[in-house]
């Protein structure tokens, strides 16, 4: 079976939510702050109100109503304090977008400015320990003497990596229409991962009851994190419309995606492993530095992988916090294990040449029992098993750990390698599924935003009803649908997949339709420490005279429970890893210290991988039975593609060359520095 | 404003248009035709590529004013009614998307690709057609970038459709030019 909805995406026929029709439609344009801190001294709409099409012009000097709860990057136009360059701080409605660009030059904001600051540095005399980390992870945990396990240790490593901003960019930019009905009934076509919490967020915005906004969001193009919250483009379509009285369209551009749709942070990582002389670990120390704005703290998890992955009876993993004046920071794709694998991963390949070992047998070495600051037991762990596998389809046995000895060419080519884990969580979800037309009908406001969750909820219902997949449709990506968590932190087929299958056994009990709610059942997923684990292998090229990197080779293994669809899991893992390949080589957000804000905003600067980057991407899994998880037995595939990625290529770049890059992404001037 | 008559997938539209306004806007809020899509509206992702007069283009960079007398293809207009276009049908088979926001520009922009003569810059001899390899359709595709990551699938599908043989014929009914 394809992707059930591949028809319409090749043929143009799938909507996106900027792509309905309305009668009447008007325009709106996010107005962007030209200061990174300070207030709005001033708003002068007279000129622009004048313009041929304009409609309306929404900002600070009359603060249209909102709920006092809507949270500060969605309270548009309440305040006059200005958080960072680029807030959105006037929204201007007209007939077309020409008409409400041309306005937008013409809008007269003055700002009473203050200095700003925009640098995380590891001084900084405003860090400080969050509460926790997101979602909800103890800022803190020491387990053991890392002291004494560092002082006792026969070979020890003490490096500090960094990873730059970076941004989700999905090719989709966020857009949304509202539409209110005669009755004050909001309707909004958003592009957004998670229907239901995109209605509640809105809801509470604007302070209407959730029962009085519906979200629609079939189709998403993509999102990796940057549409898992409600994002201020909703709001303004929905003031604006409500201030036209017409439906209201809003597209941020490119350049203000950069600005108001989260971002990865940058990190600052101190790595401290300490090993006896066979490469057992004596103690791991992950310091990690990070910053959020002003008006939202958002505390990434980047130490929370080395809670998990390895055998050290001293562990201590730390995070702190700096309040920028920079825009907030968000979930990209693999929030935490991300950029936390980048370091601890390349640290382990920095152990394992001053120990001597092979970087593989490192790992294996410090496989644990237990999940190493929990204690708990492991649902399954299959790190070893993807290690070993990959090892003998990379062809790793043969090589010869020393560096900077292979040429061809122009080239020196080296081999890394690195580990990926990514939790194998589940949320609450309700679904329902009715005998309908001969066959089945399974709805969920679940969300498609490329994953394929049409197509892998399509086969699990199918499944459990014991039927042919064509006999089943789901209806997914609308708010009006039994309520479901959102398309992030790799939990949806898992949360949706256990609704999707208790409301099947229920309607197979009584015949025409059945309902379900996991909440109760979620809440039984203690117990066990479930992470989904992988090993990628690379291939770079490196051309000392250019600094040009290229990427041959990568592979992936990884053991998630069991694949639901082989193809499209191929996809998302292949996806990370591609993704992953971006962030080794090329993503980085520029801060302009100066004028305090984001620099290189648009696709020409900011760097993506393109198709001539790719060459070779391969992933594949091993056999994995879970009974700890779901009814699937799955572990979700989203993120783990992208953990290790960077750390693989950035020890293939060591092999080949001779020089460690601790900080992304790996330029050519840094392999010519 | 100004006056325009454009066909588009073979349907003539005569259209006064904002004189801003760029060809990727009236397709899709003036003749409803959203498949081609935007991503960047700079000219710097190919979402919105198009064919004009058989030639691939990001419709975002061309202002629709200046369009007239052009002869458009879009997404839609790949194939006839109800039937897939080679490509649309290696991209479905090879799952050559995700999100599918790319798509529609990679389609249109590996048909013109497929009709277009002469060396790229991986060719080695620049002195004779090369043959369609991965490492040439890797280089001819990177206009049209895809955050999903589903370039493999994607070289794949092209290269289905090449190696099937009468790629060039294919892209010939589609853009009308000859390679
Ligand atoms: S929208 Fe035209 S190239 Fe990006
Ligand atoms: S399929 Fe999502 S951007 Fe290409």
């Amino acid at each position: 079976m394809n992707r059930i909805e591949g028809r319409d995406k090749v043929t143009g026929r799938a909507r996106y939510a900027y792509e309905y029709p309305a009668d009447g439609v008007a325009y709106a344009y996010a107005v962007q702050s030209g200061v990174a801190r300070g207030r709005i001294a001033s708003v002068d709409a007279l000129g622009v109100l004048a313009m041929p099409g304009v409609l309306a012009v929404l900002s600070c000097a009359e603060p249209p109503a909102l709920s006092a709860d809507a949270s500060p990057e969605l309270a548009l136009f309440q305040t006059r304090d200005v958080a960072y360059r680029g807030q959105i701080v006037a929204g201007i409605v007209a007939e077309t977008l020409e008409a409400a660009r041309a306005a937008e030059r013409e809008l007269r904001i003055s700002y009473e400015a203050e200095p700003h600051d925009v640098r995380l540095r590891p001084d900084h005399p405003g860090l400080y320990a969050p509460d926790k980390v997101n979602p909800n992870f103890p800022t803190d945990t020491e387990k053991g003497d890392v002291n004494a396990g560092l002082a006792a240790a026969a070979v020890s490593i003490d490096a500090t990596y960094a990873t730059p901003t970076q941004h989700n960019n999905p090719m989709e930019p966020h857009a949304a229409m509202a539409v209110w009905d005669a009755g004050g009934a909001l309707t909004v076509y958003d592009s957004t991962q998670g229907a239901s919490a995109d209605r509640d967020m809105i809801a509470a915005a604007l302070g209407l009851a959730p029962e009085r906004v519906r979200v629609v969001s079939p189709h998403v193009g993509g999102g990796f994190g940057s549409k898992g919250t409600t994002r201020p483009h909703a709001i303004l379509a929905a003031l604006a419309a409500r201030a036209a009285g017409r439906p209201v369209k809003v597209a941020l551009t490119r350049q203000q995606m950069f600005d108001v749709t989260g971002y990865r942070t940058p990190t600052i990582q101190r790595l401290r492993l300490g090993a006896d002389p066979e490469g057992r670990l004596t103690a791991l120390v992950h310091d990690v530095i990070e910053q959020s704005s002003t008006l939202v703290e958002f505390a990434e998890q980047t130490a929370t992988p080395s809670r998990v992955m390895y055998a050290a009876p001293a562990l201590r993993t730390t995070h702190r916090l700096v309040r920028l004046d920079v825009p907030t920071p968000s979930w990209m794709r693999a929030p935490g294990e991300c950029p936390g694998m980048f370091a601890l991963e390349s640290a382990m390949d920095e152990l394992a040449i001053a120990a001597g070992l092979d970087p593989v047998e490192l790992r294996v070495r410090n496989e644990p029992d237990t999940e190493p600051e929990s204690g708990l037991p492991f649902s399954s762990r299959n790190l070893v098993g993807c290690l070993r596998e990959g090892a003998r389809r990379f062809g790793w046995d043969h090589r010869d750990p020393r560096p900077g000895l292979r040429q061809e060419g122009r080239w020196l080519i080296g081999t890394g390698m690195a580990a990926s884990t990514y939790p194998a969580r589940r949320r609450p979800s309700q679904a329902t599924a009715a005998t309908a037309d001969g066959g089945f009908v399974v709805r969920i406001a679940a969300a498609d935003i490329g994953t394929g969750a049409r197509t892998a909820l399509t086969r699990i219902a199918a499944q459990a009803l014991d039927t042919s997949a064509d006999r089943v449709r789901v209806e997914l990506g609308d708010s009006a649908l039994p309520t479901a968590s959102l398309a992030g932190g790799s939990m949806g087929t898992s949360s949706w997949g256990s609704a999707v299958v208790k409301a099947c056994e229920a309607m197979l009990k009584d015949g025409h339709s059945g309902r379900a709610d996991t909440t109760e059942d979620v809440k039984g997923d203690t117990g066990f420490a479930r992470h989904a684990f992988g090993a990628q292998f690379a291939e770079v090229w490196v051309d000392p005279a250019t600094g040009e990197v290229r990427v041959p080779r990568l592979l992936g293994v990884f053991a998630v429970g069991r694949v639901i669809d082989e193809t499209l899991a191929r996809s998302q893992l292949i996806g990370g890893m591609t993704m992953g390949l971006g962030m080794a080589l090329m993503e980085e957000t520029e801060m302009d210290e100066e004028a305090g804000g984001f620099l290189n905003r648009d696709l020409a600067q900011y760097h993506v991988a393109a198709c001539a980057d790719v060459q070779d991407i391969d992933a594949m899994w091993i056999d994995e039975e879970d009974g700890h998880l779901n009814p699937m037995g799955a572990k979700g595939i989203g993120e783990i593609g992208i953990v290790g990625t960077a750390a693989a290529v950035a020890n293939a770049v060591y092999h080949a060359t001779g020089r460690r890059i601790r900080d992304l992404p790996i330029t050519p001037a840094k392999i010519l520095d | 404003m100004g006056d325009v008559t454009v066909r588009v997938n073979g349907t003539p539209h005569s259209l006064d248009v904002d004189s801003r306004m760029s060809l990727l806007d009236l397709l899709r809020e003036r003749l409803g035709l959203t498949g081609t899509k935007k991503g960047c509206d700079h000219g710097q992702c190919g979402a919105c590529t198009v064919l004009i007069d058989g030639r691939r283009a990001v419709s975002c960079l061309a202002l629709a004013v200046a369009q007239d007398g052009a002869d458009v293809t879009t997404v839609e207009g790949l194939a006839a009614d109800g039937a897939l276009h080679p490509l649309q049908a290696a991209f479905i088979e090879r799952d050559a998307f995700q999100c599918g926001y790319c798509t529609p520009g990679q389609l249109c922009s590996a048909a013109g690709m497929l009709g277009e003569a002469g060396p790229s810059v991986v060719t080695e001899d620049l002195t004779a057609d090369p043959p369609l390899s991965a490492a040439e359709i890797r280089e001819r595709m990177s206009g049209n970038l895809c955050r999903c990551g589903a370039y493999v699938n994607i070289v794949a599908a092209i290269g289905d459709v090449a190696a099937a043989g009468g790629a060039a014929d294919m892209a010939t009914a589609v853009t009308g030019t000859a390679r």
